[in-house]
């Protein structure tokens, strides 16, 4: 990813427009004052060159401070309980425009394409050019469409005279009946179908199915989402009965794009244990590698085949190295787990944390580098004791006002 | 005792309450055994005495059941008559031996083991029988020899060392046994200024509790040795010449004022007439930690200086006892790390313990190896902590007594020992 060596002042200028900060976690207060730092620092890039500037910069100034104010509104997942729009069309779509030309301003400034710039390209120049040292990945700036920052609204259900568009309106549950009617329709179109083809006796049982192979139907919350409006239990059942019975008539291919709008793909499971295959040294003997962390401490380790349980941790002896009986346990665990106490032999190094963490470390790192001389099945056993999951604990953050992390300090009457 | 073992024809359903009573049993065992020559049921009298080589004592009255064969215990009981074969089996030392022999050389694990037990077994290994070989073999009209047991920490180096005092004393030598060299160069609460030698200073607690140990130790020897020089002791106190050692032992006990100079005196005695024709007998200087000697002291003087451990009297005596310009004896000693002052964790090698200046007063020696437990030898360790027939399994976890669970003992202790019988305490 390069980065243009000439980033004026206009295209920064420009992109902060069309940037929001962290829009998820931002209060009102939060939100004020940080439109009063990015005013700052655009007056002081405003200075610097260009005279317009200072009319853009209070037109981006309220134009920014309004984004930041209104995202705390987005916190609210209820989307039916929203009440009136809060976002006009005319306003939605303003924001998709800037999204647009921000984006390409992004792929200028970053060199790339602006015809082929994807969201992960703007992810990761986004993080590139604003880096932040947050642990929570909501607090991190970010740039996406507004379609999936805006929360969706349903726009005003009834005209200036107060009579309603939409025919089931009444109903209460307007989109819901309206989906299941288009269903229904849909099938009966499926059957006409079928009769017709009866008719010209072309009608086989073995039509072209629908491959629902690695989908799933949308989800409770998902229709919700899809419709805009709060549906029941009872009502999301129905639906799916409905698609069911639907899916059952030999030629429902024909209505696939309709079916198909309401599933979901799978994701599949690539996270799996990636083995290396064994190494050999000159003599013949087998040997593997694997390294582990746990909270600061790093270790590796070299396992050899054919020796007899001897291990060396950093050039001395394990029992020299690990006077606490529980460490030498937790070494000892990958071993005895899959019973080959005696059969290799391990130089291990190891570095950083304290004693626990460091025979922790090593425990992981044995695991890993076992993992080449087990058989799939033992693969498995192993990953489902936790041997091969790495700890993710780790130190917790001191809070300003208390002692510690939970601590607090000492209460005092008076 | 005997109402206590009423006979009955049927063994088998006797064996719980036999069990029970077998604690009372193992106490008065030398008394049950001289009753036991009547009719009576006893589990199973293991013979306390050793005695003689060779000689197998059995089991007087009906046993319940068969003799087990144990193949990591021996019946050789005289370290005289140990040899390869028995090597990694575990000797009893006799009870009666034991308080005299050991008041104060076993390590004080070993010492609560013994306590928990009721009986002292010592396994018999490789560096202690080469030792007891050297021993043997050694001319005494040369030169003292010096022996150097050095090992890592935990492998037997003292109870090597034990082994062949026990083997010194059934022979009939004077053992000169200091427990720890590094307890003299620490931890002293008094040290007052020497009276005999202006710029050193005196020990009167350790020099006095040691020269009781010696008392306990050599109690036969210590009538027959006649001083050949007048000392005095103060204006009003002398010992002369002629008289028995054991006065001027009790003298030392008694007065602790002049016990460090007693000592040195005893010293100085004992290595004018060991080698001897006259009357001689064999001395052996057994000491634990010598390089204890040789280092750094956290002793202080009044002004808050160091003192260095040849202003000593007990260190400095001690020294020229290892010095080999005397002949008739041995000299044995240990490296240990343990209670060393001022050594790093790692070191066992005798260059890195002794330092120059002890290497140099050392040298020439002959270095014993003390490695830790072999297979035969760790296998004989595991069976003695699992003898049932004893001990109502020691080792009361079950999985212990499987195959995996050796293999898992023997992993968390790398065959260590010390580590090994600390592992053993809690299962």
């Amino acid at each position: 990813m390069k980065c243009s060596n000439i980033v004026t002042q206009m295209q920064m200028l420009l992109l902060s427009t069309y940037f929001l900060f962290s829009p998820e976690r931002r209060t009102a207060n939060m939100a004020a004052s940080g439109g009063r730092t990015v005013g700052s620092f655009l007056w002081k890039c405003g200075n610097c060159c260009f005279n317009f500037n200072t009319v853009s910069s209070n037109l981006t100034r309220q134009v920014l401070s309004r984004q930041l104010c209104v995202s705390a509104v987005l916190h609210r997942k209820n989307l039916a309980a929203a009440g009136p729009e809060k976002f006009s069309e005319e306003f939605i779509k303003k924001q998709v425009e800037e999204f647009n030309i921000g984006k390409r301003h992004l792929a200028n400034m970053m060199g790339e394409d602006p015809e082929t710039f994807t969201q992960g390209d703007i992810n990761r120049s986004i993080a590139y050019l604003f880096p932040s040292g947050l642990f929570d990945k909501k607090a991190k700036p970010l740039m996406k469409h507004p379609d999936e920052v805006f929360p969706k609204q349903r726009a005003v259900q009834w005209g200036a005279d107060g009579r309603p568009f939409h025919f089931l309106f009444y109903t209460g549950k307007q989109s819901y009946y309206s989906l299941m009617h288009d269903t229904f329709t849909k099938a009966l179109a499926v059957e006409k179908h079928q009769d017709r083809l009866r008719g010209k006796d072309l009608f086989t049982q073995d039509a072209k199915q629908i491959s629902l192979v690695g989908s799933r139907w949308l989800l409770k919350e998902e229709l919700e989402e899809l419709l805009v409006e709060t549906i029941s239990e009872h009502d999301y059942a129905r639906f799916i009965q409905l698609m069911e019975r639907l899916l059952s008539l030999p030629y429902c291919s024909v209505e696939e794009d309709f079916v198909q709008r309401y599933r979901r793909q799978l994701e599949i499971q690539s996270s799996k244990q990636q083995v290396q295959p064994l190494q050999y040294d000159q003599h013949g003997v087998a040997y593997s590698t694997g390294d582990g962390r746990r909270k600061t401490a790093m270790g590796t380790v070299l396992l050899r085949d054919s020796g007899s349980g001897s291990i060396s941790i950093n050039g001395t002896n394990y029992v020299h190295y690990f006077p606490v009986l529980q460490d030498r346990e937790q070494l000892m665990f990958p071993l005895h787990f899959m019973e080959v106490l005696g059969r290799f032999d391990m130089q291990c190094s190891v570095s950083g944390g304290g004693h626990s963490s460091q025979a922790g470390a090593l425990r992981l790192a044995i695991s890993r580098a076992m993992l080449s001389f087990l058989s799939e099945g033992q693969v498995e056993t192993m990953r489902q004791a936790g041997l091969l999951t790495p700890d993710p604990r780790i130190k917790e953050r001191k809070k300003p006002g208390q002692e510690g992390a939970r601590r607090k300090f000492t209460w005092k009457k008076r | 005792m005997a109402y206590l073992l009423p006979s009955l024809p049927y063994p088998t359903s006797f064996a719980n309450t036999v069990y029970i009573l077998f604690f009372y049993c193992i106490i008065d065992c030398m008394f049950v055994y001289s009753m036991c020559n009547s009719v009576c049921v006893v589990a199973q009298v293991r013979p306390l005495h050793g005695s003689g080589c060779g000689q197998q004592q059995e089991a007087v009255g009906m046993e319940t059941r068969p003799e087990t064969v144990s193949i990591f215990r021996t019946q050789e009981n005289d370290p005289a008559c140990q040899s390869e074969q028995h090597l990694g089996q575990y000797y009893t030392v006799p009870a009666s031996h034991f308080h005299t022999v050991f008041p104060h050389g076993l390590p004080p694990r070993y010492q609560q083991q013994v306590k928990t037990f009721n009986e002292g077994c010592v396994m018999v290994r490789q560096p202690a029988l080469e030792l007891i070989s050297h021993l043997k073999r050694a001319d005494y009209i040369n030169p003292t020899l010096r022996y150097l047991l050095y090992g890592v920490k935990g492998s037997g180096k003292t109870m090597s060392l034990c082994h062949a005092v026990h083997y010194c004393s059934t022979q009939g030598w004077l053992v000169l046994h200091i427990p720890d060299a590094h307890l003299w160069v620490k931890n002293c609460k008094e040290l007052l200024p020497s009276s005999y030698h202006a710029s050193r200073f005196d020990q009167p607690i350790q020099a006095s509790n040691w020269l009781r140990n010696f008392r306990t130790t050599n109690e036969h020897f210590l009538s027959k040795i006649k001083l050949r020089q007048r000392y005095v002791w103060t204006k009003r106190e002398s010992t002369e010449e002629g008289r028995p050692l054991g006065e001027l032992v009790d003298m030392g006990v008694s007065r602790v004022k002049s016990s460090s100079d007693v000592v040195g005196a005893v010293l100085k005695e004992l290595r004018l007439q060991a080698g001897g024709t006259e009357g001689g007998f064999r001395l052996a200087v057994a000491v634990d930690g010598v390089n204890g000697l040789w280092g750094r002291t956290t002793l202080k003087k009044e002004d808050k200086s160091p003192v260095a451990p040849e202003e000593l009297t007990l260190v400095h005596n001690l020294r020229k006892m290892i010095n080999n310009d005397w002949c008739g004896g041995a000299v044995i000693a240990t490296l240990s790390q343990t209670g060393s002052l001022y050594a790093p964790s790692s070191a066992y090698l005798p260059q890195e313990l002794l330092g120059e200046e002890g290497f140099d007063s050392m040298d020439p020696f002959i270095p014993v190896p003390v490695s830790l437990y072999s297979e035969k030898e760790f296998e004989s360790c595991y069976l003695y902590y699992l003898d049932h027939i004893h001990f109502h399994h020691w080792l009361q976890h079950p999985h212990s007594q499987t195959e995996e669970g050796k293999k898992e003992l023997i992993f968390l202790s790398n065959r260590n020992p010390s580590v090994l019988e600390r592992l053993c305490a809690f299962l």
